[in-house]
């Protein structure tokens, strides 16, 4: 039997109050295996917040800081600044947000810790949507999708905007080392922030997380929503370091978009003709990094 | 101790060296920018051993403060105007963390219409963000006041931040002789913050936090009783200063010429000089006035004001704000002072010098005159025709 790389510390204590079926709460708890107890983490308004359990009780091991939604990477810059000037050892910094706190409103925080080379880790959990103030519509909501301010019904079908690619956003920044993970893949998830543990400056993580009462499936099903994302290409897999791409899970032909799209209410009311459109999409978006891949 | 001739935003400066701050964030603005600059320039020569986060707004420059203190580092940042409204939700966070970082405020005026002059507007608008605040009439008061800052904000019973204002221009760019206290005199008067270690590295804790009902009130709550304790704390501050560094500011409210006055102006910032000598003029023709110059606006100096209400028939507060729908902020706040003391003097207020514009020993004389003379309540906006000047609400 192959032997288990993921370390048996757990930093994510039971008791916490995310929802049954939280991918964002799993997210932590890889990520903290990965990063170790000397770990300080900065969180902004979202799930998180509330997950992590309300005053005079906290959920993690590690200490954590509360910040508003717009500045995490600002929080962490600061974070590391003190640490530098006050000598403190082996310590490293986290930013941990949402979807909504990175791509939208904390996109001009992001970028500015990206750009003064911050020397820490920004993580991004992407449920697509803002989830925390109840599913509404975020830059990172996929086009098609539900939320409760992209109705469907008369005159409106989802959201008629595509995705950001905040992965893009982030990579035209030059980071030491960015990566997509996504809990339904531990080991490839542990390893990818292991590696990114040991190296100094501006980190990224693109977790994909899915929520199961926003995206509309039963709360025992994240697992296997997580695994159809990334095997049919929605989530793809890999890691950019000094602008090499290296594809982490290449599981053969891809497997069609429709296994993950037809599990989760929130696509229910897309067609054929809408599916085949995604699908489209998804190869080409594929192949572009296939060659990425082979090109850098 | 050396004299040297420098701005009020070199004061600033110098003043944040000595108290030798581990981290500095900070995003450009007129009449800030020169204060930013030359710790930069301390920061880059290596005659400062600091952090400076080249931010790219200012609502990151006090988020990396308020992170960087919640950490234990003792930091510093200085804005105007539109950058201080930019940060209003992190002046929140900055006070219910208790992170004692020290702001230097150039007051501005806030557009539109863009204006640069100086202007209270900046400030008086987070009034209500548990930040200390103090007016400068000088750029030796700046100094002075922002090494004081320092350890009034860490003082364990208060532990909030404090801001250090400076008119735009009057002091901001207007070099005057400043006494600077030798790096051994301040490390006596202002020691290495001591930590207060809830972020520490391998320990489960949480700063911030999210409560209910049941525990909000009492987070609320004990930000107010730290604001309250702010004036002892401060004359205990400002005595070991005085004895140190033989300078005196005054305390909260600096009064002059007060004693057997009819009627008394209260002053903010760079316009109190010019009242004073406006003070010594009229006192020469006979005329009894005085001068209340407010130099602490939060905690607002309610005891002072109710003593001096106990010695004056009239006050006249002059403001260089106005809150819309209202009267001048120092007005509400001096009003509401006395109201709940034995001594009620008639109460008037002056609206003067917005933008920048010119606050003369003519304009002075001016309002004491009216002062003196018979005129009802209400807010005068002194720079424009009589007529068109005054704005009541009923
Ligand atoms: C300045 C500001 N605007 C709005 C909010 C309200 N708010 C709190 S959490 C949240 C949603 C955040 O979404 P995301 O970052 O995707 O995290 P999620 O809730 O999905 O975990 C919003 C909009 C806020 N706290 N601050
Ligand atoms: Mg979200």
């Amino acid at each position: 039997m192959a032997k288990l790389t993921i370390p048996a510390q757990e930093l994510l204590r039971s008791g916490h109050s995310a929802c049954p079926g939280c991918a964002p709460a799993l997210a932590m708890r890889l990520m903290l295996k990965g990063l170790g107890p000397r770990t300080i983490v900065s969180i902004p308004a979202c799930c998180w917040t509330v997950i992590d359990t309300p005053y005079p009780t906290t959920a993690l091991g590690v200490a954590m800081l509360d910040n508003p939604i717009e500045s995490t990477g600002a929080s962490i810059s600061g974070l590391r600044a003190a640490a530098d000037a006050l000598g403190i050892p082996d310590v490293t910094i986290l930013g941990f947000a949402g979807d909504g706190g990175t791509a939208d409103i904390g996109l001009q925080a992001l970028s500015g810790m990206l750009e003064r080379r911050t020397n820490a880790i920004y993580a991004m959990y992407d449920n697509e949507a803002y989830m925390n103030t109840g599913v509404q519509r975020s830059g990172a909501t996929p086009l098609g999708a539900w939320t409760t301010t992209t109705p469907v019904g008369e005159g409106s079908h989802g959201k008629a905007e595509p995705k950001k690619d905040v992965m893009g956003i982030v990579l035209a920044h030059h980071p030491v080392y960015a990566a997509t993970v996504n809990p339904s893949f531990p080991e490839d998830f542990v390893k990818k922030v292991e590696k990114a543990r040991d190296l100094s400056g501006p980190r990224f993580f693109h977790i994909f997380a899915p929520c199961p009462p926003g995206w509309r499936y039963p709360s025992d099903q994240s697992i296997e929503i997580g695994k159809r994302a990334t095997d049919c290409g929605v989530f793809p897999l890999y890691e950019v370091m000094d602008g090499h791409y290296h594809i982490t899970r290449k599981g053969g032909a891809l497997k069609p978009v429709r296994e993950y799209f037809q599990a989760q209410g929130r696509f229910s009311h897309l067609g054929d003709a809408d599916l085949d459109r995604v699908q489209a999409q998804v190869t080409a978006d594929w192949n572009r990094l296939v060659r990425l891949e082979s090109e850098t | 101790m050396t004299l040297q001739v420098m701005s009020g935003n070199s004061a600033q400066s110098y003043a944040a060296a000595l108290a030798r701050v581990h981290v500095i964030a900070a995003y450009p603005i007129t009449p800030q920018t020169t204060i930013v600059e030359k710790l930069a320039d301390f920061a880059a020569s290596g005659q400062l051993p600091a952090q400076f986060v080249k931010v790219e707004s200012e609502h990151s420059a006090l988020q990396v403060c308020v992170s960087a203190s919640s950490l234990g580092a003792r930091t510093y940042t200085a804005t105007s105007s539109q950058g201080l409204l930019l940060m209003h939700e992190l002046l929140h966070w900055a006070a219910g963390l208790r992170t004692p970082i020290v702001m230097g405020v150039v007051n501005r005026a806030v557009a539109p219409p863009w204006n640069l002059g100086a202007d209270h507007t900046d400030t008086m608008s987070q009034r209500d963000t548990g930040w200390v605040q103090f007016y400068a009439e000088s750029n030796q008061e700046v100094l002075d006041t922002v090494l004081q800052a320092y350890r009034l904000a860490e003082d364990p019973a208060v532990r909030l931040p404090v801001m250090v204002t400076e008119d735009a221009f009057y002091l901001s760019h207007t070099v005057e002789p400043v006494e600077v206290p030798a790096q051994t005199e301040v490390d006596a008067f202002l020691p290495a913050r001591e930590a207060r270690a809830v972020l520490v590295p391998g320990r489960a804790a949480r700063l911030g936090s999210f409560t209910g009902p049941d525990h909000y009130v009492e987070f609320r709550h004990e930000v107010a009783q730290a604001m309250a304790r702010v004036p002892e704390v401060f004359r205990g501050v400002e005595e070991d200063y005085r004895s140190r560094m033989h300078r005196y500011h005054g305390g909260a409210v600096a009064t002059y010429r007060v004693d057997d006055a009819d009627a008394v102006l209260v002053t903010m910032g760079t316009m109190s000089t010019t009242a004073r000598s406006v003070v010594d003029e009229l006192r020469a023709e006979g005329r009894k006035v005085g001068l209340a110059k407010l130099r602490l606006f939060r905690p607002f100096p309610a005891a002072e004001f109710r003593e001096l209400a106990g010695l004056v028939d009239r006050i006249g507060v002059v403001d260089r704000s106005f809150t819309f729908g209202a009267e001048g902020p120092a007005a509400t706040e001096v009003a509401a002072a006395i109201y709940s003391g034995p001594h009620h003097p008639f109460l008037t207020n002056y609206m003067v010098g917005l933008g920048g514009r010119e606050v003369t020993p003519q304009l002075v004389r001016a309002i004491f005159d009216r002062l003196l003379g018979a005129e009802g309540p209400g807010t005068r906006w002194m720079d424009l025709p009589q007529d068109a000047g005054e704005v009541t609400h009923g």
